[in-house]
């Protein structure tokens, strides 16, 4: 199949050939791929500004499209649809409707910043993506992603307490997202557990359920982050043109 | 002679995950410092680095948290903290890049500092090592040879470093500088350690391959799936251990190894065990006190087998 990065190309606009013959010359089989011509008018120029005005998207102008993240991407292993360098692409020629095409993919990146070790024009394709699913998100795209609900829940245990607990965030995160605890895998890893010594774990869970860990003299801190946080929210949203949260 | 070694006392910076589900790594790690003879002080009133998660609402409040951290170190009056978790250490290394390139990063960082009330932190005062810089440096291979009881000698080794102890590069500035520095596409401090602990260090290309850690809960198919390639390619490889040096990379290789098992019904054999256990237990201590017990993953049968614990 000659056409590289094929999935690409709308499906209806490919045309194939079980016979072919052009001047004569039998072209059939591997040289009767051929991709009908489309014209595009509907480009979302704002896109790439946008995007770049979040946090982590700063560095999008500087793609050459090497390609380089897409090869080294842990996701494009398992997942050939997952593809950051078209995204560039798209989000850099305003191409929004492609764009949302992989819209419930996005989030799935995995921060592992193979990426970034080898993007040669340091656009931090790792934070790119982050934005990108941000946007889509603020922009009422896709719903919040179950990567962003456990990063909300995990900040908020952060700025709250100076620190997290890891079986808190656990039982949230599954609350959160309608999940239930009794997992098998989840239920033997536990059991296990449990099994091997259980007077010091029963002990040890109990005492973290009754007192989760915290930094000590840290409301000044959790009221300075949090506004902080407001006013990058805020920001955040006016450069998306999006009235201020719980404005509407 | 031993004086001349920098890092003998340092700051320490367990992190969260080291008093909840790694343990395990901070029990392994204080353990092996103190049969060594080397001191660590813990920083006092730490608070959490932002993980991989905070950079997600927003870079800049990761950078100060670790950056509060790394003040408290200063006014502790050190000028080492040592991180074992790679999350911890990553971040606390960025925080030191940003803080130095970045003049938003900086702005953010005094204004928060000066709210909260404490020392702002400036670059260039503390410097952050991981627990495999620590123990290269401060002991080496040498004397860690030469204090083996218990060597690990037939202990077939897939050393397993994860993401961010190498990546993004230009955070670690002094890795990748030649003969005797880290390398961050073939790192190699754990094979170094776990060599002169007498272990057979495998070839394994997945040294700094991704578990899926970040999304171990939020997209667990994927993490499962990244798991067992490390996995199945560390048995594939002949190693019998797979060793880690992050909570987060352990816990994933764990509960993974688990869940491809009960969801995809996939098992595989391979132990997970942190070098400090490792460790430890080649340095003559016993498997309790290097908390193997506490693993979710259950090695002590064997552990047994090749005579440790």
């Amino acid at each position: 199949m000659p056409i590289h990065e094929k999935s690409l190309i709308r499906p209806e606009k490919l045309v194939e050939h079980e016979h072919l013959v052009i001047e004569g010359m039998d072209v059939s089989g591997h040289w009767s791929t051929f991709i009908e011509g489309r014209s595009l008018t509907d480009y979302n120029e704002a896109m790439q500004d946008e995007i770049a005005a979040l946090p982590g998207g700063e560095n999008i102008h500087r793609c050459w499209q090497c390609g380089s993240c897409t090869n080294a991407c842990t996701v494009n292993a398992i997942n050939p649809e997952f593809n950051p360098r078209y995204w560039i692409y798209l989000i850099r020629l305003g191409m929004e409707e492609e764009l949302l095409r992989d819209k419930d993919i996005i989030w799935q990146c995995v921060s592992c910043n193979k990426c970034t070790y080898a993007c040669p024009r340091d656009v931090v394709p790792e934070a790119v993506m982050k934005a990108t699913a941000h946007w889509l998100e603020l922009k009422g795209h896709t719903p919040k992603s179950p990567s962003m609900i456990f990063d909300e829940g995990f900040s908020d245990q952060v700025f709250h307490s100076g620190k997290i607990e890891d079986s808190l965030v656990l039982r949230n995160f599954f609350k959160a997202t309608g999940q239930p605890l009794t997992q098998p895998w989840l239920v033997a890893m536990v059991t296990g557990l449990i099994k091997r010594f259980p007077v010091f774990y029963l002990i040890r869970l109990g005492l973290l359920t009754l007192f989760h860990p915290k930094t000590k003299r840290w409301g000044k801190a959790r009221a300075a982050i949090h506004e902080y946080v407001e006013e990058c929210e805020t920001a955040n949203r006016k450069a998306l043109g999006l009235d201020a949260k719980g404005a509407e | 002679m031993m004086a001349d070694k920098k890092y003998k006392k340092v700051a320490y910076y367990p992190g969260c995950a080291l008093e909840s589900s790694g343990h395990a790594y901070n029990a392994s790690t204080k353990a092996v410092g103190k049969e060594l003879g080397l001191e660590l002080v813990e920083l006092d009133n730490w608070n959490c680095c932002g993980a991989m998660e905070v950079k997600n609402i927003d870079p800049k409040i990761q950078t100060y948290l670790s950056a509060r951290n790394l003040s408290i170190a200063e006014d502790m009056g050190f000028d080492t903290v040592m991180a074992p978790c790679n999350g911890c250490y990553h971040n606390l290394k960025k925080a030191e890049y940003d803080l130095s390139h970045d003049d938003k990063s900086v702005e953010v960082n005094a204004r928060l500092s000066g709210k909260a009330g404490h020392n702002t932190y400036e670059p260039g005062k503390v410097e952050t090592i991981h627990a495999l810089d620590w123990l290269k440096e401060a002991v080496g291979e040498e004397e860690i040879a030469r204090r083996v009881k218990n060597s690990l000698k037939g202990m077939k080794i897939a050393n397993y470093y994860g993401c961010m102890y190498t990546r993004p590069r230009h955070i670690f500035p002094e890795k990748d500088k030649g003969p005797g520095t880290e390398s961050t596409a073939k790192p190699h401090f754990m094979d170094d350690i776990l060599a002169a602990a007498g272990a057979e260090n495998v070839e394994f290309p997945l040294k700094t391959a991704c578990c899926g850690g970040a999304h171990a809960l939020s997209d667990s198919d994927t993490s499962t799936k990244l798991v067992l390639n490390i996995l199945t390619t560390a048995e594939a490889c002949g190693a019998e251990v797979i060793a880690t040096e992050c909570p987060t990379c352990h816990t994933g290789l764990e509960m993974h190894q688990i869940r491809a098992e009960k969801v995809l019904g996939r098992k595989t054999n391979v132990k997970i065990l942190y070098f400090t256990q490792l460790l430890g237990m080649a340095l003559g201590l016993s498997a309790n006190k290097v908390a193997v017990q506490e693993n979710f993953s259950d090695s002590r049968k064997f552990l047994k087998e090749k005579g440790l614990g």
